[in-house]
């Protein structure tokens, strides 16, 4: 046995390493699953003829994974979900500024990196999502709102643990100050009608069967949830869209991408990036997972479109990252699990 | 001892890289955790070891005995049927109980509205995740423990009676005891992956040590708090079995007369129906309704989900899990076996320290090897460049043995538990009979030890096979570029909350980890009938 099992891992070891470099090739390390981003990576040999290598797995891995690799690490492109991710590869240097007209013109200022180091690719809007047939949209208004007390035993919430609801509280530090945001997660945490839940899904079911009335879900799960089961009496409402009362808008996220800094083919690399955000795979990269495109030239998916336009909170989503230390310390303060 | 100490060494890196996080101490994130987090979540780690090693200890210990030592309709069944849960990762069976038990879910809505009945436990609580954990983590101590029960002779029994104590005393008294090290082997394989556990403490919500490990990773993005964490983890571990071991140093557990199994308790048809209805129950709850839930859901999603591509993902994980369990049986008994020539207290803390690896949350223990190794393959591909214009980025990463090497490190406890426990029910008196005979050292491993055992390596075999089968983090983060396994499979699926699509390569895991624990109770059967 001893023998044929050296022989096999030498073989493979050759094979991986020997395997000459016949075509173009970019190297992607992806925290955004393989059934998203296949399909378009496909598409893109198709139209290029590059091809494209990539691994999945979680944020932290990967660029834990990136580090250790240092100047020799074969990947190419970091694609994430979530700004947070990006603004702290960036931190550590893990990405590298790229100077690029096209992104500049496709992704909105707010949903790309001051510095060039990452860009948005699609946008997930955290917004409400209420049972309509206990709740009058009327009742509702925004975010900060569902920490007064008429929501009292009426609100579930996913974990405080999942990064959507550390940016939404980041960037709700950046535009009231920590004194004020913690009172609001305070207000929330004692409106909660049943311990926080391991997923959007979950929290959805739960205002459906009437444990609760109202919960913060990113549009996506709601879009999955109703397809599979259109009779739910859930509806989405998008809060602080009254300027009279200055409210700024739904709370954004992209997942997104950048260069990594020590890239073998940087310029492969971007184009790869640029084309992801070009009206030719903006429908394909968002719409797979109903999500929003990040270029506004392209429309959304008709059932995402189907629940309405909304006006977007226009602070950089940068400062998910940089504000998540703070938002995930709050939220420990105030007894958010 | 040189072999042991090898292996060891190879654990400890990891282990050195994980503690040399003290380099570099984040005073205001540790003491965040220490102010707001810590104090609840060591109350909640302790009460889930102790809750989860009760569980699994009544649940192990009670079937395994009913199936060792005792005749009831459907033995024979559920000698093997009671292993399956094994091949079902823990986070599913959580996802299943919640989905089936909690408000939202059939029971408490028919409840509901046919009785207007509210106010059930909640299953998203304590008692909740000790209860899954148990039902999934209790074919550890079953299994070893069926072994030792089996393996012990019913001389001892038969002699116990015989001085005047009822069967109920003779378990207690005689049989318990003399399975000690077994029940142990398995309890502590259990809590080490209750202690190591993440994706069941998440969808429970349930916040322990190793939840605020991953906080400090990935959300305060703090890996060397991170693994600040891990190390005091890892040492009260490292503490806890050395304690534990050490306890029962001096004494011994060799085999008494013939095996026990050919003259099993009859029970009455009374006891017989209640002993059937216990084993049907938790056979039923731990996996018959899991199976058919992620059943129902593979059959949605079958359609659109199963390529070609699954014959790869299949057979990527029955290679790598195979060729990891063949390393991780021959290292765990060479292992056992150099404890065996040269006991002593330096011995026992190399053994342990060589299998810490399994106490580890993934993912740390991942980065903690993915780091060395890089570095190495760093200094490989620069001196290659250098010397023979290399062009590349990866030699040793870009390989399987890096994999493989993480898994042994792994579960290395899976292979060193039954092998050890198994190695101190063959007496000194073997040795010697078989020494005065004229065998070498050689000659008692391969013609003697071996064949004795045999039920102990299948049984390593197989719980390296299905761990293996299982595991994320380490697959994840070494895996070369297009191995792709089922449980990788099953990471893209969940990670974006996708668990009724995760169902197919999740089943995918259960069948293939059904075939070994099969042929397992077969070879078994055979070996000491």
């Amino acid at each position: 046995m001893k023998p044929t099992l050296t022989r096999l891992l030498a073989a493979l070891a050759f094979t991986a390493a020997a395997l000459p470099a016949l075509a173009e090739e970019v190297v992607v390390y992806s925290a955004r699953n393989e059934q998203l981003i296949k399909p378009l990576f496909d598409a893109y040999t198709r139209d290029t003829g590059v091809q494209i290598k990539f691994i999945t797995d979680k944020e932290g891995p990967l660029m834990a994974r990136l580090k250790a690799e240092g100047s020799n690490t074969p990947a190419d492109v970091l694609l994430t979900v979530d700004a947070g991710n990006l603004w702290q590869a960036s931190q550590e240097g893990l990405l590298r500024p790229i100077q690029s007209k096209t992104l500049q013109a496709n992704v909105p200022a707010h949903l790309r990196d001051p510095d060039n180091a990452w860009f948005g690719l699609s946008v997930r809007a955290r917004t409400l999502v209420y049972n309509s047939s206990k709740v009058k949209p009327a009742d509702l208004s925004t975010y900060e709102d569902l920490a007064n007390p008429k929501w009292k035993g009426r609100l579930c919430l996913r974990t405080s643990k999942k990064v959507y609801n550390q940016s939404l509280v980041a960037m709700m530090i950046k535009e009231y100050g920590e004194g004020k945001t913690e009172a609001m997660v305070r207000g929330w945490v004692g409106n909660l009608a049943t311990s926080p839940f391991p997923d959007d899904t979950k929290a959805m079911e739960a205002v459906a069967a009437g444990q609760c009335d109202v919960t913060l879900v990113n549009t996506y799960y709601f879009g999955r949830l109703m397809e599979k089961n259109p009779n739910l009496p859930l509806a989405i409402f998008w809060p602080n869209q009254n300027l009279k009362n200055k409210e700024s808008g739904v709370h954004v996220n992209i997942s997104g991408a950048g260069v990594t800094r020590h890239a073998k083919n940087p310029a492969g690399a971007q184009k790869l990036i640029e084309w992801l955000s070009s009206d030719k795979a903006q429908n394909l990269f968002a719409d797979v997972n109903l999500e929003y495109p990040v270029n506004p030239k392209v429309a959304p998916d008709k059932t995402v479109a189907a629940w309405g336009s909304f006006r977007q909170n226009l602070i950089n989503v940068k400062e998910a990252g940089s504000l998540q230390v703070k938002a995930v310390k709050l939220m420990d303060r105030a007894g958010y699990k | 001892m040189l072999f042991a100490l090898a292996v060891a060494a190879l654990v400890l890196v990891p282990v050195a890289v994980t503690f040399s996080s003290f380099a570099r101490v984040e005073g205001d994130i540790l003491a965040h955790l220490t102010e707001f987090v810590l104090p609840e979540l060591v109350g909640n780690t302790l009460w889930l070891v102790l809750g989860v090693g009760i569980g699994v200890s009544v649940l192990g210990v009670s079937l395994a005995w009913l199936v060792a030592m005792c005749e009831f309709p459907g033995r024979r069944v559920f000698d093997w049927a009671l292993l399956l849960p094994l091949a079902l990762p823990a986070y599913v069976t959580a996802f299943v109980a919640i989905g089936l038990l909690d408000f939202t879910g059939p029971l408490q809505t028919w409840l509901r509205e046919a009785w207007g009945i509210t106010g059930l436990p909640e299953i998203r609580s304590r008692g909740g995740v000790i209860l899954v954990m148990s039902l999934a983590l209790y074919p550890y101590v079953y299994l070893i423990a069926k072994n030792a029960f089996a393996t012990q002779g019913a001389i001892a029994l038969e002699a116990a009676q015989s001085l005047g104590l009822s069967r109920t005393q003779g378990f207690f008294r005689v049989a318990l005891p003399m399975a000690r090290p077994w029940i142990a082997a398995g309890l502590m394989l259990a809590l080490m992956e209750t202690l190591a556990d993440f994706g069941t403490m998440a969808i429970f919500n349930y916040d322990t040590f190793t939840t605020a490990i991953y906080k400090a990773w990935y959300s305060l993005f703090s890996l060397a708090a991170a693994a600040q964490l891990a190390s005091i983890l890892i040492l009260f571990v490292l503490v806890a079995v050395v304690f534990e071991q050490r306890s029962r140093t001096q004494m011994r557990y060799g085999a008494v007369g013939r095996s026990a199994a050919s003259r099993r308790i009859r029970l009455s048809p009374a006891l017989a129906g209640l002993t059937l209805l216990y084993a049907g129950t938790v056979l039923a709850v731990a996996f018959i309704i899991p199976v058919t839930q992620l059943t129902l859901w593979t059959r949605d999603v079958i359609a659109d989900d199963l390529d070609t591509r699954y014959w790869a993902f299949a057979w990527h994980s029955v290679l790598l899990a195979g060729i990891g369990a063949l390393m991780v049986v021959t290292v765990a008994l060479l292992l056992a076996y150099a404890g065996r020539q040269r006991p002593g207290s330096a011995m026992v803390w190399t053994q342990r320290l060589a299998t810490l690896g399994y106490a580890f949350p993934g993912a740390v223990l991942a980065v903690g090897l993915f780091i060395p190794v890089a570095w190495l393959d760093n200094w490989l591909i620069d001196a290659g460049r250098a010397w023979f214009g290399f062009d590349g980025t990866e030699i040793l990463k870009g390989t399987l043995l890096v994999m493989l090497l993480a898994y042994l490190v792994r579960f290395l406890a899976v292979g060193f538990g039954p092998i050890d426990s198994g190695l101190h029910r063959i007496t000194r008196n073997v040795d010697e009979a078989a020494r005065n005979l004229g065998t070498g050292a050689a000659g008692l491993l391969t013609r003697v030890h071996l064949p004795l055992l045999r039920t102990s390596l299948l049984t390593a075999a197989t719980l390296a096979f299905v761990d293996i089968m299982k595991e994320m983090p380490i697959t994840l983060m070494t895996r070369p570029f297009g191995w792709d396994t089922l449980a990788v499979r099953v990471f893209e699926m969940t990670s974006e909350g996708e668990w009724e699509r995760a169902a197919l390569p999740s089943l995918a895991i259960v069948i293939a980890g059904i075939i070994p624990i099969i042929f397992l109770t077969w070879r078994g059967a055979h070996s000491h009938g």
